[in-house]
């Protein structure tokens, strides 16, 4: 049921950034205890957990929380708008009442965190690790000269992506780059993986967040406004970026987004405000197009005509994004954390009466996609 | 031999025909024997139709490019700048790969280039399938 089930605490942690005397599971019960604060809730009242990153044995554990539901679905940086959609079934069905999801990521400092260690049996160890990507900066930009050529999109339009974000997060005190950009200082940074460079990538930072749910009943009884859960969508591609079946688009995205906007009955022009995890520059272009906000190669010159820059109809990773605001290296908690501020209207760069926020998330490289439609109304 | 760098594949049951047929200067995909679907990376199924039986048979190594990125960073067992492709093979799958006998820069990289499968040896077990310019020779 559309609006059955609230966001009625969130928070992000007390700091962000560089955060070396902190370790990971220590961000996430930091960012759990300011939600509970958020909403006047204590452990007692959370019978519900969810969490990527760490374990929710490690997290219930840790925070001392006794639960009889529990999530620990972990797809990559849009985990956390996969929580969002299964803790709200859990709720309608019963499994439970009040849900904390949770975020954490020593992405920067790598306080208390496992090293990565490849997998070199498994299908990606095998067929692409030993060609040399190294993390994200290799693999996820992997399909964009593709993309480029196809649509004959020009390397200063992917670029505009991350000029036009800055103008978002010198609104924002807590964004990490603040002062403003251009084109040429985007193309003049240092190259990181031809056609991408630094300011292209999104930032490596440390810090967690943390989103409380329960029902709109119940919900009514908060300090918070509620911001309720209107529609979602989740789909899974694969784990190599290398097998996407078509480089100029997500399917995940495709399958995520279509059932977002039909589980919430809204069309594009119903949504006030949008989120799309934007790890690299290009991914607000994917997410544009297989969101279906614009069509096919339109959504770079859809950007550059500042239509989701400040003052523009759709206004776009409102918080400055992963490229300008933070990135921990599961990003998707940030999204969703800049919805809520926004349709409770405590957003840096608030926009003015925005009612339905949709939150687009990506797992792994292209690999999986979680969708959240919210909204301070019932729909 | 010298053993390199690289992070280097551990074959599983499913995969040893790749890597064998690597060994012996093979490129080894698979097809399905009801829908005779090709496919890529290998799996003892058909991933369109779920059918068991297939067939591993001999690509052409003939390939296009279809994109790639040129990393700036260290990699292990590589010298950077060096280009991570992915190429469209001739019989329809695509796969990861390093371009090789070409230089490494967006001039001489140019997507729909025609490419040809060889074979880079990395230790006494595993040979890397590479691609180079149809128009330059094999170096074997």
């Amino acid at each position: 049921m559309r609006c059955a089930v609230a966001i009625v605490g969130a928070a992000e942690t007390t700091e962000l950034g560089k955060l070396p005397g902190i370790s990971q599971i220590q961000l996430h019960a930091d960012a759990a205890l300011n939600a509970m604060k958020d909403c006047g809730l204590t452990l007692s009242d959370i019978d519900g957990i969810a969490t990527a990153g760490e374990s929710p044995t490690n997290l219930a554990h840790y925070l001392g929380i006794v639960p009889t539901w529990a999530d620990g679905t972990s797809v990559g940086g849009c985990s956390f708008m996969l929580h969002v959609r299964h803790a709200t079934a859990a709720i309608e069905a019963g499994l439970c009442e009040t849900v904390l999801i949770t975020h954490g990521e020593s992405g920067r400092s790598r306080v208390g965190r496992g090293e990565f260690a490849g997998n070199r049996a498994s299908l990606q160890g095998q067929f692409e690790l030993p060609f040399g990507p190294i993390g994200p900066p290799t693999l996820f930009t992997m399909p964009v000269l593709r993309f480029m050529k196809e649509y004959d999109i020009r390397i200063e339009e992917v670029a505009m992506v991350a000029v036009v974000q800055r103008e978002w997060a010198a609104m924002n005190p807590r964004a990490s780059f603040r002062d403003p950009i251009d084109v040429d200082a985007v193309l003049n940074s240092k190259m990181i993986a031809y056609p991408f460079r630094k300011l292209m990538c999104c930032l490596v930072t440390d810090g967690g967040g943390a989103l409380i749910l329960t029902s709109a009943e119940r919900a009514k009884d908060f300090p918070t406004r509620p911001v309720y859960v209107a529609g979602s969508g989740e789909s899974i591609e694969t784990p190599m970026v290398s097998q996407m079946e078509d480089f100029t688009s997500s399917r995940a995205f495709r399958v995520a987004g279509e059932r977002a906007f039909a589980s919430a009955g809204i069309s594009h022009a119903d949504v006030d405000h949008l989120m799309i995890y934007d790890a690299f520059a290009h991914l607000p272009l994917f997410g544009l197009e297989d969101l279906g906000f614009v069509g096919r190669g339109e959504s770079a010159k859809f950007i550059g005509e500042r239509n989701t820059a400040p003052g523009g109809k759709l206004p776009l990773n409102t918080n400055g994004g992963g490229l300008s605001y933070m990135h921990s290296g599961m990003y998707g908690m940030y999204a969703l954390q800049e919805s809520v501020r926004q349709l409770r209207g405590t957003a840096p760069a608030q926009v003015e009466g925005a009612k339905i926020s949709f939150c687009l998330g990506v797992g792994g490289m292209f690999g999986a996609s979680g969708a959240v439609v919210l909204s301070n109304e019932v729909l | 031999m010298p053993v390199s760098d690289r992070l280097l594949p551990i074959p599983t049951p499913e995969t040893q025909h790749f890597w064998d047929g690597a060994r012996e200067g093979e490129l080894r995909l698979q097809r399905c024997c009801d829908c005779a679907h090709v496919y890529f990376p290998p799996r003892p199924f058909c991933p369109k139709c779920a059918h068991r039986e297939v067939e591993v048979f001999r690509a052409s190594g003939r390939a296009a490019l279809y994109s790639y990125v040129i990393n700036h960073r260290p990699a292990p067992g590589l010298k950077p700048p060096f280009a991570i492709a992915v190429v469209q093979l001739e019989e329809g799958p695509r796969m990861m790969t390093n371009i090789v006998d070409c230089e490494q820069t967006p001039e001489a990289l140019i997507l729909d280039m025609p490419l040809q499968v060889r074979f880079a040896d990395q230790s006494e077990e595993i040979r890397l399938p590479v691609f180079g310019p149809c128009n330059t020779k094999e170096k074997e």
